[in-house]
């Protein structure tokens, strides 16, 4: 089963992770291609490198590529790859829907990215606060690329969502009770319902914003009564969720990968866990710290003060727990490893800056300037993109049946450290002295030249530390050492089939009894009779289908005709949908 | 059920809390939607009393002629139940009897719709022309789109029947549909409420 | 689409039927009840209407009416959708939504509409 359309039509978990993992990484390197751009523009005082317009539209798009299109799909990437091996099961629970996940992804990160081809990329911020994005002060096509490009990944959000919920609660092995499951695969449920519950609030925020724009209504039209200070709540109502949604697959992966190279089982797991629900619930409860702005009055600013100094709690909780995994630990230091490590320590960092601009009267300094860039950035480059480095490097061996280098993994952390806190560091001098965010430009006066240089220099570290990981991929998937099923000793169901799996994963479903199945003699040796084995007869496995592919065409149709303003042509796009889905209803799972 | 104890034996087909994957799915997919919908009831109570121009809402609801077609969708509700009954049962005559019935109540509450919003129109109400408009028409035009894909799949559903192919091992089908149904129901429960009653 | 009940493996059985054979989930009210269901409905609705007329309910107009579609609601996701009989897991992953959604929506009438009608700072 190999050849193109053996992949446009597959339904495996697997490779559906796989195709997840290249989207991403792909996207991964146009952000960063962006953000260099913006670091040359920002490299000296009043430089004319890039136009103030291309430079609204690399500062949106970056902004829009690294969340949408690179952190949260590779967190899917692992969750597809990963959870349905962790939990014991031969694949999720809709395979086909699961397909459709993914292509709708994929069409939407190139539909939003297509608006360069016509000039017309986003350039709103990826906050697209309105009435900026209003017709009167953004004419252009490039809110309509925006908003129709975010609302399609939406969909593929929500229904990767449904799926991953469903799976965990639904297909784990027999004994693979809630709180026997890997933490990763924890996160990953915990993550499953921010998306399915967050998502649908900025969907309609986004739909208000296209009823603007196409037809006329007035969500946002402050002459008729609209109000954009509720573009504001709805987005943040989504947006604070969002972060979680960004960190918690990180903390899952780190929460796996400590352990494993402590040869300790996770210090506290059923704490750690309920840390990440509770985080989970009370990211809901935080939205308008991004709002402190804004004036919403001293009662709901001293709420949200509180519940962010809330929040602040389970974090730290985990941090704890990671530190006592470690403690008295046989610690192993391979890349997975270090770059769970740093995760640890950068994000801490990023985790009290956050602390700080929790407090409103000190916000109102830092709203807005380059210390909250400084502090998203800790959190969200150190804290969850490192970690699925980690990831990277964990899995790799599971996935491909090839070890990785690791002499070229610890080039590529170490680069990674210096180049990231050489990039953001400095960005918190920079803010505090009153260097303000999305401004093309700075005058020389404001003394903040050094600093931008030193973000420049440490920007391009980065980025071609990040080629090191693309080397050691590339050349250890084609020549690396043969990779055993266990490479790493560890604990989990992942490690107990052959590496890469068959693609049925489990000749016949696991019966678990403790959290780390692999480290008990017995229990290991019961596991891998099963997991190793040959099976008498293959189990069944869904069968291919396009159907997904087609369905995904119709929906990236029926969004991309909006942009006509001709309130019948969505309907041809429906009309395609509607014939994928028919076909696809009637079409048996299983041949 | 002998085949069911067959498969409960067989962990080639075991689920981890026994029960059926759709329906755990669709549930959690019902959840994702309350969001959806209280966004736009929210947006609707945020703009409440907020347009600068009229029509008002109380100038222009009409609320006798949508407590009835209120009454309508909740008795599609009623007919949707007793259709899974007769799935269920085996009985092709009661499933197509009250598969037509939702669907027909379920047009007639859509007519409803289309009467009311060509009406709001004559009177110079349109989604351009105050926050109330904008809201209102969004809000209940999504409801409607809501309706009108379960009609679809109401339909859908009676062919099948017609044609024999809806057995009582096939009801877990009519049942999802049905869960969708009554969920469309209990959003205009709310909606009635919060935008009509109370003005 | 077969009429036989096909288990898959991954949880997607057709038929009333569950995998694990507790047998069929999903009769567990009889026609009368659903008809019963059906007359209370109507008449909480018209219970509704008639708040909405009676001048003298004016005061307490928007307790009642909203006590009154929250049982209709209540009785819709009981009866006619189960949750009642059904397992707790239905009823976790709908209440999830459910609560956030119904937070949110409390929480942007208190910011939009009850606390603007406040001036704290004098
Ligand atoms: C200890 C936990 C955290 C606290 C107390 C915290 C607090 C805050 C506050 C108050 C702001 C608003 C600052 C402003 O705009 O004036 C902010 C911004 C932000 N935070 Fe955090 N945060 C925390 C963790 C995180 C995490 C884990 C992430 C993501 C992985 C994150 C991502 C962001 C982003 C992206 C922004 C900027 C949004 C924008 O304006 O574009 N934060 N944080
Ligand atoms: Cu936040």
């Amino acid at each position: 089963m190999t050849g193109l359309w053996s992949w446009l039509t597959t339904v495996d978990h697997k490779r559906i992770g796989v195709m997840y993992f290249l989207t991403s990484f792909f996207f991964f390197f146009v952000g960063g291609l962006e953000a260099l751009l913006i670091r040359i523009q920002l490299m000296r005082p009043e430089n004319a490198f890039i136009s103030a317009e291309t430079y609204s539209q690399m500062f949106t798009m970056h902004g829009t590529t690294m969340v949408f299109l690179v952190a949260m799909p590779m967190a899917v990437a692992f969750f597809n790859y990963v959870v349905p091996l962790q939990i014991g099961a031969r694949d999720v629970a809709f395979p086909r829907l699961n397909a459709l996940s993914f292509w709708v992804f994929l069409f939407g990160g190139l539909f939003i990215n297509s608006s360069f081809l016509f000039g017309a990329a986003p350039n709103t911020s990826w906050v697209g606060y309105a009435n900026l994005t209003s017709l009167q002060f953004t004419p252009g096509r490039n809110v309509e690329f925006w908003l129709i490009g975010l609302s399609i990944l939406g969909i593929s959000s929500i229904l990767g969502g449904v799926n991953f919920i469903t799976t965990i609660i639904n297909l784990r092995a027999p004994g693979m009770k809630l709180l026997r499951m890997p933490l990763f695969s924890w996160m990953a449920l915990v993550t499953s319902f921010l998306l399915v519950t967050a998502i649908p609030v900025v969907a309609v925020a986004l739909i208000l914003l296209a009823f603007d724009r196409f037809f006329g209504a007035n969500f946002y039209e402050v002459t008729a009564g609209g109000d954009p200070i509720l573009w504001q709540h709805l987005f943040w109502l989504f947006g604070h969720p969002e972060v979680y949604i960004l960190i918690l697959p990180s903390f899952g992966i780190i929460s796996d990968v400590i352990p494993t190279f402590s040869r300790k089982p996770l210090f506290g797991y059923p704490v750690v866990v309920y840390a990440g629900i509770l985080i989970g619930f009370i990211g809901w409860g935080v939205w308008s710290h991004h709002m402190f702005t804004v004036g919403l009055g001293p009662i709901a600013d001293s709420f949200f003060v509180a519940s962010t100094m809330i929040i602040a709690i389970p974090t730290a909780i985990k941090i704890f727990n990671w530190l006592a995994t470690m403690w008295g630990g046989a610690l192993r230091f391979p890349p997975p490893m270090l770059f769970a490590v740093g995760v640890v320590a950068v994000f801490t960092v990023g985790g009290l800056s956050g602390i700080m601009h929790a407090s409103a009267p000190i916000d109102l300094q830092q709203h807005d300037s380059y210390f909250v860039v400084a502090h998203f950035h800790y959190v969200l480059v150190g804290g969850a993109l490192m970690g699925l480095f980690s990831g990277i490097y964990f899995w790799f061996p599971k996935v491909t049946g090839k070890l990785m280098s690791e002499s070229l993994g610890k080039w590529h952390f170490w680069t990674t450290m210096i180049g990231f806190n050489l990039t953001f560091f400095p960005m918190h001098f920079a803010g505090l002295f009153g260097m303000p965010r999305r401004t093309w430009t700075y005058q020389a006066e404001l003394n903040l030249e050094t600093w931008n240089q030193l973000s420049t220099v440490g920007a391009f570290i980065f980025g071609i530390s990040s080629l090191f990981l693309v080397w050691n991929l590339f050349r250890s998937w084609k020549k690396g050492e043969a990779a055993p099923a266990n490479p790493w000793d560890a604990a989990t169901l992942e490690w107990s089939i052959p590496s890469p799996p068959p693609h049925y994963n489990f000749p016949v479903l696991p019966k678990v009894r403790s959290r780390e199945p692999l480290w008990d003699e017995v229990e290991r040796a019961e596991v891998e009779a099963v997991t190793l084995s040959e099976p008498e007869h293959e189990p069944e496995m869904p069968s291919p289908s396009f159907w997904p592919l087609v369905v995904a065409l119709g929906v990236v149709l029926s969004w991309a005709l909006v942009m006509t303003g001709v309130w019948w042509a969505p309907l041809l796009g429906l009309a395609l949908t509607a014939f994928g889905i028919f076909s696809w209803a009637f079409q048996p799972a299983f041949r | 059920m002998a085949r069911a104890a067959v498969i409960a034996q067989d962990d080639h087909h075991y689920t981890s809390t026994g029960l059926s994957s759709w329906k755990v799915g669709f549930w959690t997919f019902i959840g994702s939607e309350c969001l959806l919908f209280a966004s736009l009831i929210s947006t609707y109570l945020v703009y409440k009393g907020r347009s600068v121009v009229g029509p008002y809402p109380e100038e222009i609801l009409n609320i006798p002629l949508t407590s009835v077609s209120t009454f309508v969708l909740l008795m599609s509700s009623l007919a949707m139940v007793l259709a899974l009954d007769g799935v269920q049962r085996g009985s092709r005559k009661l499933s197509l009897i009250w598969l037509g019935g939702v669907i027909l109540l379920g047009s007639a509450f859509l007519g409803f719709q289309a009467y009311e919003f060509t009406h709001f129109v004559h009177e110079g109400l349109t989604i351009g022309t105050n926050v109330f408009g904008s809201s209102f028409f969004v809000l209940t035009g999504f409801h409607g789109a809501h309706v009108t894909g379960g009609v679809i799949w109401m339909i859908t559903l009676w062919i099948m029947a017609a044609r024999g192919k809806l057995a009582p091992a096939d009801s877990l089908k009519v049942e999802i549909a049905g869960l969708y149904w009554h969920f469309v129901d209990i959003v205009w429960i709310v909606i009635f409420t919060l935008v009509y009653l109370i003005q | 689409m077969s009429t036989e009940a096909v288990a898959d493996g991954f949880g997607q059985a057709q038929g009333g039927a569950s995998p694990s054979g507790h047998g069929d989930h999903s009769g567990h009210a009889s026609p009368r009840t659903y008809w019963t269901i059906g007359g209370i409905l109507t008449l909480i609705t018209a219970m509704e209407v008639a708040a909405f007329y009676i001048p003298a309910m004016a005061p307490v107009l928007v307790p009642v009416l909203l006590v009154l579609s929250a049982t209709k609601f209540m009785l819709v996701i009981m009866f006619f959708m189960h949750l009642k009989f059904d397992s707790k897991v239905f009823s976790g992953v709908f209440l999830t939504g459910l609560v956030l959604a119904s937070f949110m929506t409390v929480a942007l009438i208190v910011l939009f509409q009850v606390l603007p009608k406040y001036d704290f700072m004098g």
